[in-house]
């Protein structure tokens, strides 16, 4: 098993009710495993199926590998400037 | 080249001054401020959040690039965070260089790679009281459609 810390930001912490959370997951892990358990909130019916996803702080693909304690951020699309 | 986050009102002047040198013959600079009006809508305010660790990140990643593209290490970019009134600046990019072209380039990158990969949100307060987060990638009027959080434009 690994754990994974999950950032969410913007009108995904709004929809889910908060900002972070922590998730155990049987290994090997992936970015969309870390996603459907996030769907099955309370909430989560504004989570796309394939959000903008940064892993440690680098942006990543759906399929990517997630490793115990990395940091695991769901962005909304992004609004600067 | 310097990059920051802030949480004070941006000074553009200073910016301008601090890429200023007898080397270049041109600085550019482009400020980008809250909006009265958005799809419509009467705005009284932005609120702007940012994944601040990674945002920083990105916006050096993105500096250090045109820096390369364009050929001058004199680039300065903040983005301002919290709650901005209208016409508050939000963002200031400034750039100088020898020449006009690069300087004007080098601004232009910055402001475009930033919307596209900076993870900095903004949620609009409306004179009717209500507020929202805006999405980018929903075209004006559409259908929200959260599966489709790159697609950018109308699809019917």
């Amino acid at each position: 098993m690994i754990t994974v810390s999950v950032l969410l930001f913007a009108s995904y912490a709004d929809a889910l009710g908060r900002s972070s959370l922590e998730l155990t997951l049987a290994a090997p892990a992936t970015v969309d495993d870390v996603v459907a358990r996030l769907r099955a909130l309370p909430g989560a019916e504004r989570l796309p199926s394939r959000p903008l996803v940064a892993v440690n702080q680098s942006y990543t693909g759906a399929a990517a590998a997630v490793a115990d304690g990395d940091e695991v951020a769901i962005l909304p699309p992004v609004a600067g400037g | 080249m310097r990059v920051a986050l802030v949480e004070r009102p941006l000074d553009p002047t200073a910016l301008l001054a601090e890429v200023a040198d007898v080397a270049h013959g041109a600085s550019a600079l482009f400020v980008g401020t809250v909006r009265a009006v958005n799809d419509g809508r009467a705005v009284t305010g932005i609120d702007y959040s940012a994944y601040v660790a990674m945002a920083e990140r990105e916006l050096a990643a993105i500096a250090a690039e045109v820096v390369a593209a364009c050929g001058t290490p004199a680039l300065v970019v903040e983005h301002r965070l919290g709650h901005l009134a209208l016409g508050e600046a939000s963002v200031v990019v400034a750039a100088a260089h020898a020449h006009r072209a690069p300087a004007l380039d080098a601004v232009r990158q910055v402001i475009e790679a930033m919307k596209r990969r900076v993870p900095i949100w903004k949620q609009e307060h409306y004179a009717d009281g209500t507020r929202e987060w805006v999405d980018p990638t929903r075209a004006s009027g559409a259908t929200p459609d959260a599966g489709a959080p790159r697609s950018v434009g109308a699809s019917r």
